[in-house]
Order: structure tokens, then C-alpha cells, then sequence
């Protein structure tokens, strides 16, 4: 990664290797079983996200007041609920807030978090500590409690749920990305670009940025994962989803009252948040693995 | 040791001061007039006159945070807005209750996830090894509520062997304290065990390749006394303050499982808070949150440097 006469090659048009760093990372990847199975999982459920309404045979809001808390059967694989919706069908659908919620709130950290770290990192100085200051506060608040109270005063929806988790989740990528650029700030083929004339930003986006990609984006996948467990515990407190769409969180807080008759209703959802956030944890440690240059092997 | 701690201490302030900031700030997050969000449904027009008086939301903004931190150094957070009780005193009742499942949540996490990490370390690349990170990666993965939901229908509803929650203080009835925590503390430690076993399986590599446990081994000493004399000792170091950052996991897991195990603690008091729309009550146990975790973190880290003799001068 260290390869500064590569990167000066490539800045200065000569026809570079064909990422073959990236290509040996992937190589690695495959050839870690945990991984691909994490991978294989996570595309499956992006799948039953996307065609829900092809997938299932039910329409997971439809009430059937004839099939209340139906044990599961040929027809109701995974039984029904209070009020006779297939919990098969509201599980499908529930992945799609599960993973929108996850996606857009790494997203939003990523978004507003690793601009300010490369600032941080790069600018030092007092706008540094200041920045550094209040990432230390804001880590100073447990993640649930933080995004509990972020919501919590927001009101109770979705989208807040996702952009209180989104701040959350902010300070973990400032401070990683600062700790990134400060490493790679003093690599040799930064100083060159930088000894050339480069404008510090354009130091900062086309030589410090690329090199600091792998650990943001081993971050952001195990991220996903806390942020699906967090939609999750907002949505079973109440301030996720609002009912009657489907969610697992609020899918599992309801169960609670039907326990001792409907089992069901409380092991499908559970299950599937922990398949989901398992799958993304085996992906990312596998990712992990996989970029990092001393793992070598 | 005196610098250290004067330099530590010195940093915490300008943390304290963002925290206070970022708590404070909550209240412009709500929608609309925040006097009338507050009062509630009712929107009684009296009770709205009464809470911008009380925390002088008429003032401009950095007078209203004057005021609010005057009374958090005087041990006022404020007022609950449906019990009517002071914030402070609510924290304080139930912070005994937390602590008490807290520490059960930690011993049952240490011992599983130093055992663990220790043995998958040192029979590494075994079945012994794969299983123990098996089990890691099945506790980070789970969530905490789901398990507990599962716990209380295996043990209580289906076994009847305990009680599926509830809370007797240990001075009243020491077993029947523990009989109703257990299973709220295997929930909360468990996810913990997890991340302290890999922290420890780590560590433990790392000083395990040491050139002076190689010596200890040539010297013909027995292995076990090698690996809990030699090794173990060093790994422990990185695992406390690893550990000790895993309490605000701690913290944040209580919310859930107190809510499912209906434990009367600091966990259940944000979780009505935010069914009654309580913003005080939330912001109180925000801070008091926040103000635990940062001291646990200092005292672990003075745990460190007394454990580790070359820091210590």
C-alpha cells in the first residue's frame, strides 16, 4: 500500500498495474469461507429487500381476523400474528427497513464523518483539537442511549430513526479517518506529491483519501451491522417504524404480549435480525482479514 | 502517577463541556415550539407559561444553557414532567439497581470471555479455537432482546425453573435477588463476553510469541505455570482497557433488557421517559450516563498504569 512509486506512476499517467492490490484483497476474501458465506447471505436478503412484493404471497398489512395467531402451517410458514398477517410476509418486508436503515445511516455517518476526520487530520492545529474534543464527547454517550435520545426527541419515524443512528454512528469515522490520514500524512509519496506543488486539497482527495479506503470500508460493514441491531432495539421501543408497517424490532415488542400462545411471532423476527447482523460481522471481519497487508498470506 | 492523573483530569473538561453542549442541545432538536412539545397533549396554556418561566426558554439560547448548567453544578436536572419528581432524584433511585445487574453482567462477561479467550489462544487453529470464536460471533450478533425474549420463554414460561423478571434489592432477599437478575445479567454479559474474549485470544497471542516465554519454556517450566504465570498476566493489561470502553455497551444494553425483564432500574426510567415524551428525565439520564462512563473510563485507565510497572514511574 506503501508503494509510493506506483502511486507517483499513476499520477503521472503512466499506465499503472490494474489494481492488483484490490485484486489479491479479493482473492483473499474468497477464499475465506466465513466471508462469502456472510457475502452470500447479504446479497440474498438485499434480494428478498428488493422483491418483496414478488417474493411473497401476502400482503404483509392484509388483517384475517379468521387466522389470528395461526401456528405455522403449509399455508402461513411462519404463522400469523394478533391480527392474522403472515409473519413470513411481514418478515420479507420488515428486511427492507432493516437494511435501508442500516445502509442510509452508515451512509449519513460516512457522509458527514469522514469529510471532517480528512479535515481534522489533515488541517491539525486548533481546528483539530476542537473537532477531536467533541468526537470524544459525542463517544462519551453510549451509542443506544445517544440514538435513543436522538430519536426520541426527533419523533418517532423511520427516517429519524435513521438519521439519529447516522449521527450516532458520526464520531466512529472521524476518528478513524483522522487516524488514517495522520499515518499516511507522513508516508514518503505524500510528501512527494506534496513537495511537487499539489494544492493540499487535491494531496488530500487523490493521495491520502484512496489509501485510507480499506479500514473505512471494513468499518462501515460491521457498522451496518450495529445500525441494524439499533434500528432494531429503536423500532422495539417504539420509535422506529410506525405500526402497521412491518419492522422486525416492532415486530418482536409486540410478540412480548403474546408469548406463551404464539411463539412464532417472536423467534421469525429475532432470527432474522440475527442472521442479517451475523452475515454483515462475517463479512466484515472476513473483508478485514482480506485487506489488510500484514494478513498477507 | 501525579502528572499522569493531572493531564487526564485536565482533558475531560473540554469533553464534559462538549457533552453538556451536545445534551443541552437535544431540546432545539424538537419539532415545533419546544415549551408546547413539552407540555403535551393537553396543551394547556398555563402549564406552556410555566415551563418557559422554569427554563427560561424565552431567553436566547446561550442564556438557557447558563441556566440549565447552574443547575446541573447545583445537582438540578431539571423536573419531570408526568411524575413531577425532581430528575435527579429519580436517577438516583434507580442507579443502585443498574449498578447491581451491571456487576453481575460483568462478572459472568469476564469469566466466559477470559476463560474463552485464553484457551482459543492457546490451543489455536483447533476445534477448541474455532468454537470459542463461534460463540463470539454468535453473542456479538445476537440481539440482546431477542435473547432475553428467548430466555424468559425457555427458562420460565416452558422449564418454570426462574422468574421472568422483577427486582428485590439483595438486602431484603439475597437469593430471590439473584434468582430475578441472572438471566437479565447472562443477556448483558454475554454480548460483552464475546468482545472481551477476542480481546483476550489478541492479547494473548501477542505475548505469547514473546521472547520471554520462549525463555520461560526453555527454562523447563510446566506449561500451565508458562501460561498463567508468564503470559497471562501481560495479556491482562490490554483487556482492562479494552474492557473497560465495553461498559457503554454495558449501559446502552441495559436499556433493552431492563425493558424486557421489567428491572426497575436506570435502563426502564429512559424507556417510559421516552413513552411519556419526559425530555428532562431523557436528558438526565443522558447525562448521567455519560458522566459514569467517562469516570469508569479514567479509573480504568489509572487501573493500567498500576498495573503496568514500567508506566508507573
Amino acid at each position: 500500500m506503501s508503494n509510493g512509486a506506483a502511486t507517483l506512476a499513476a499520477e503521472t499517467g503512466a499506465a499503472a498495474e490494474p489494481a492488483s492490490p484490490g485484486r489479491r484483497a479479493l482473492r483473499r476474501l474468497l477464499r475465506r469461507k466465513g466471508a462469502v458465506l456472510g457475502l452470500a447471505v447479504v446479497v440474498l436478503m438485499i434480494l428478498l429487500a428488493v422483491f418483496a412484493p414478488f417474493v411473497e404471497r401476502y400482503d404483509p398489512l392484509a388483517i384475517d381476523y379468521g387466522a389470528v395467531r395461526k401456528a405455522p402451517s403449509a399455508a402461513h410458514w411462519f404463522g400469523t400474528d394478533e391480527n392474522g398477517r403472515d409473519v413470513y410476509a411481514r418478515v420479507v418486508w420488515g428486511a427492507r427497513a432493516s437494511l435501508l436503515a442500516g445502509v442510509i445511516s452508515v451512509s449519513i455517518a460516512l457522509a458527514i464523518g469522514v469529510p471532517i476526520g480528512l479535515l481534522a487530520g489533515y488541517a491539525g492545529g486548533w481546528l483539530d483539537s476542537l473537532i477531536s474534543r467533541f468526537t470524544d464527547a459525542m463517544l462519551a454517550i453510549p451509542f443506544l442511549i445517544l440514538a435513543i435520545a436522538l430519536a426520541a426527541f426527533l419523533g418517532p419515524s423511520l427516517g429519524n430513526v435513521m438519521v439519529a443512528i447516522g449521527i450516532t454512528a458520526t464520531p466512529i469515522f472521524i476518528r478513524l479517518t483522522r487516524g488514517q490520514v495522520l499515518a499516511t500524512k507522513v508516508e514518503d509519496y505524500v510528501e512527494a506529491a506534496r513537495a511537487l506543488g499539489n494544492p493540499p486539497l487535491r494531496v488530500a482527495l487523490r493521495h491520502v483519501f484512496p489509501n485510507i479506503v480499506p479500514p473505512l470500508l471494513v468499518q462501515a460493514t460491521l457498522a451496518i451491522a450495529a445500525a441494524i441491531i439499533a434500528e432494531a432495539s429503536l423500532a422495539f421501543l417504539g420509535l422506529g417504524q410506525q405500526p402497521p408497517a412491518p419492522s422486525w424490532g416492532s415486530m418482536l415488542n409486540t410478540s412480548q404480549r403474546f408469548f406463551e400462545s404464539a411463539p412464532w411471532m417472536a423467534i421469525w423476527p429475532g432470527a432474522a435480525i440475527f442472521v442479517t447482523v451475523l452475515a454483515f460481522n462475517l463479512f466484515g471481519d472476513g473483508l478485514r482479514d482480506a485487506l489488510d497487508p500484514k494478513q498477507a498470506r | 502517577m501525579f502528572t499522569f492523573l493531572a493531564h487526564r483530569l485536565l482533558q475531560l473538561i473540554p469533553t464534559l463541556f462538549f457533552v453538556s453542549i451536545i445534551i443541552f442541545g437535544l431540546q432545539q432538536l424538537l419539532p415545533g415550539d419546544p415549551a408546547t412539545t413539552m407540555a403535551g397533549e393537553e396543551r394547556d396554556e398555563a402549564a406552556i407559561a410555566a415551563i418557559k418561566a422554569k427554563y427560561r426558554l424565552d431567553e436566547p439560547i446561550p442564556v438557557q444553557y447558563f441556566y440549565w448548567m447552574r443547575g446541573v453544578f447545583q445537582g438540578d436536572l431539571g423536573e419531570s414532567l408526568r411524575i413531577k419528581e425532581p430528575v435527579a432524584r429519580l436517577v438516583l433511585q434507580k442507579l443502585p439497581v443498574t449498578a447491581q445487574l451491571a456487576g453481575m453482567a460483568i462478572v459472568i462477561a469476564l469469566s466466559i470471555g477470559i476463560s474463552m479467550g485464553v484457551v482459543s489462544a492457546v490451543k489455536k487453529d483447533t476445534a477448541w479455537d474455532y468454537a470459542a470464536n463461534v460463540i463470539a460471533l454468535w453473542g456479538i450478533s445476537t440481539p440482546n432482546f431477542w435473547l432475553g425474549i428467548l430466555l424468559i420463554f425457555l427458562f420460565s414460561m416452558t422449564l418454570g425453573w426462574l422468574p421472568p423478571g422483577g427486582y428485590v434489592g439483595p438486602g431484603e432477599d439475597f437469593w430471590g435477588s439473584l434468582e430475578r437478575l441472572i438471566m437479565p445479567a447472562f443477556v448483558l454479559g454475554n454480548a460483552i463476553a464475546a468482545i472481551i474474549m477476542r480481546h483476550t485470544r489478541s492479547a494473548m497471542l501477542q505475548v505469547l510469541a514473546q521472547d520471554y516465554v520462549r525463555t520461560a519454556r526453555s527454562k523447563g517450566l510446566y506449561e500451565r505455570r508458562v501460561i498463567m504465570k508468564h503470559a497471562f498476566r501481560n495479556a491482562l493489561t490490554p483487556v482492562i482497557t479494552l474492557g473497560a470502553l465495553e461498559l457503554g455497551t454495558l449501559l446502552s444494553g441495559a436499556v433493552l433488557t431492563e425493558q424486557i425483564f421489567t428491572v426497575p432500574g436506570f435502563g426502564k426510567l429512559v424507556v417510559d421517559a421516552v413513552f411519556n415524551r419526559d425530555y428532562f428525565v431523557i436528558q438526565g439520564v443522558v447525562l448521567v450516563t455519560a458522566t459514569v462512563y467517562i469516570t469508569l473510563n479514567l479509573l480504568a485507565d489509572i487501573a493500567y498504569v498500576l498495573v503496568n510497572p514500567r508506566l508507573r514511574s
